[in-house]
């Protein structure tokens, strides 16, 4: 079951482990809302391991301002980046956007 | 804040050049390269995982992800995916790479 | 000087050599076939494998993806279908789209959608082949996110302010193809014609589908 629905407010965690990870840097610390959902894979970040990858993670699409991203964005206000990120990433709005999240 | 912390591969809003659009084939030891990955992670084999290719193309080390070209990238991490995994041996490698080198100078005199 | 044998007993027929001409070969072409050679003794992968995987792999052209795009355009009950899951749209136009999930994301008169993969160089290599150069440069990667119309205009493709520019970064285990926008002045084409206009820089978003008499 995915903890977020479409629509929901979340804020991507600021955390910098070092490793393989596919939440990029540039969105850490951001928030953002769910465009879609995406179903559940294996946590790649355990598999580059060689490890189970389990549980599975569920993948969101998460959609940002792309002013909310780059202070000096040049384009119009509407622009938007989508960027697909594993629940574990994610937090809801109101938490602290530092720090890891239960 | 977190600036040092990124990982040479994580690019996202780092300030480039302009984008060279110049169009060049894949030279045909790139397309094998990436041909001998495929089947080393196909369902068949599952010798290794996407995964573990871009993790050990992200650990080789300082300056290489910057200084080697995309499938040089793909070979190192694969070559040494493969000895992790016990497919190949270091030295099967080491003597192969031998061989192979002094066949390619061999080809080239009796071409010349 | 090492006591390996020279034999050339193994298997492959006519191992590979690099051209002739090309610049002297690199420690890591050495390398790659030192791991193919090593492989197929192996028997770990056989030649005849061997050769139909590089086969596959330049049989994938943009000629696939132009041609999902073209059925699209007009047949809305196939779009929807494509919208839900490429994979399997792509198998109903006897296209083999792979087992990696791809996702198609519609261009329209007010939205511009254009793909990037800022952590690798991820790339719907089953529907369009291999990746141009500048899709896996550094430049292309960095900036795509943080200033895409400057990007675009880089690639010729002025999109105006009244439309939404959405950057895709595939940083997961989906692969995303754009579905362009149908230009207008092309109500009287047929599919195959409609196909003919898509380039593989309009299906990753850098350019978009122009009409005959502009393009």
């Amino acid at each position: 079951m995915s903890h977020y629905q479409i629509g929901d407010q979340v804020s991507i965690r600021a955390s910098f482990p070092p490793g393989h990870i596919r939440t990029p840097t540039f969105i850490r610390g951001k928030s953002g809302v769910i465009e879609s959902i995406q179903g559940t894979y294996k946590n790649p970040e355990e598999l580059a391991y060689g490890r189970p990858g389990t549980p599975a993670q569920t993948l969101y699409r998460v959609r940002f301002r792309q002013s909310d991203l780059w202070a000096d964005y040049s384009g119009p206000e509407h622009d938007t980046a989508v960027v697909d990120i594993y629940e574990h990433w994610l937090a809801p709005l109101s938490a602290a956007p530092y720090g890891d999240t239960p | 804040m977190s600036e040092h912390l990124r990982r040479p591969h994580d690019l996202g809003g780092l300030d480039d050049d302009a984008v060279d659009r110049g169009e060049h084939d894949h030279e045909p030891w790139e397309k094998r390269v990436d041909s001998i990955m495929r089947l080393c992670s196909d369902k068949k084999r599952h010798l290794l995982t996407v995964d573990e290719m871009r993790r050990g193309i992200e650990d080789l080390g300082p300056g290489a992800y910057d200084d080697l070209s995309y499938y040089e990238r793909w070979i190192s991490s694969l070559a040494n995916n493969l000895i992790a995994k016990d497919v190949i041996s270091i030295d099967d490698l080491g003597r192969k790479m031998t061989e192979i080198e002094a066949r390619w100078e061999a080809d080239r005199e009796a071409e010349k | 000087m090492t006591d390996h044998n020279h034999d050339h007993d193994h298997e492959q027929p006519h191992p590979y050599q690099p051209d002739i001409e090309d610049a002297p070969f690199t420690h890591y072409q050495v390398m790659a076939e030192a791991v193919i050679e090593l492989l197929t003794e192996k028997n770990v992968v056989t030649a005849d494998e061997f050769r139909a995987q590089l086969e596959m792999t330049d049989s994938k052209t943009p000629a696939n993806g132009a041609k999902l795009v073209a059925k699209a355009w007009t047949d809305p009950a196939f779009k929807e279908r494509l919208m839900a899951n490429v994979n399997d749209a792509a198998e109903e136009l006897g296209i083999d789209a792979g087992h990696i999930p791809l996702r198609c994301v519609e261009s329209t008169p007010d939205l511009h959608n254009v793909i990037v993969c800022t952590l690798c160089s991820c790339y719907p290599r089953m529907l369009i082949g291999l990746p141009p150069g500048w899709y896996k440069s550094r430049a292309y990667r960095a900036r795509t996110v943080k200033e895409p119309r400057t990007v675009l205009r880089e690639f010729g493709t002025e999109i105006a302010d009244n439309v939404e520019v959405r950057v895709h970064d595939s940083t997961a285990d989906l692969r995303y193809m754009v579905l362009p926008n149908r230009p207008d002045g092309t109500e009287g084409l047929s599919e195959a014609e409609l196909a003919a206009l898509v380039t593989r820089d309009s299906l990753i978003g850098v350019s978009v589908v122009k009409a005959p008499e502009e393009a």
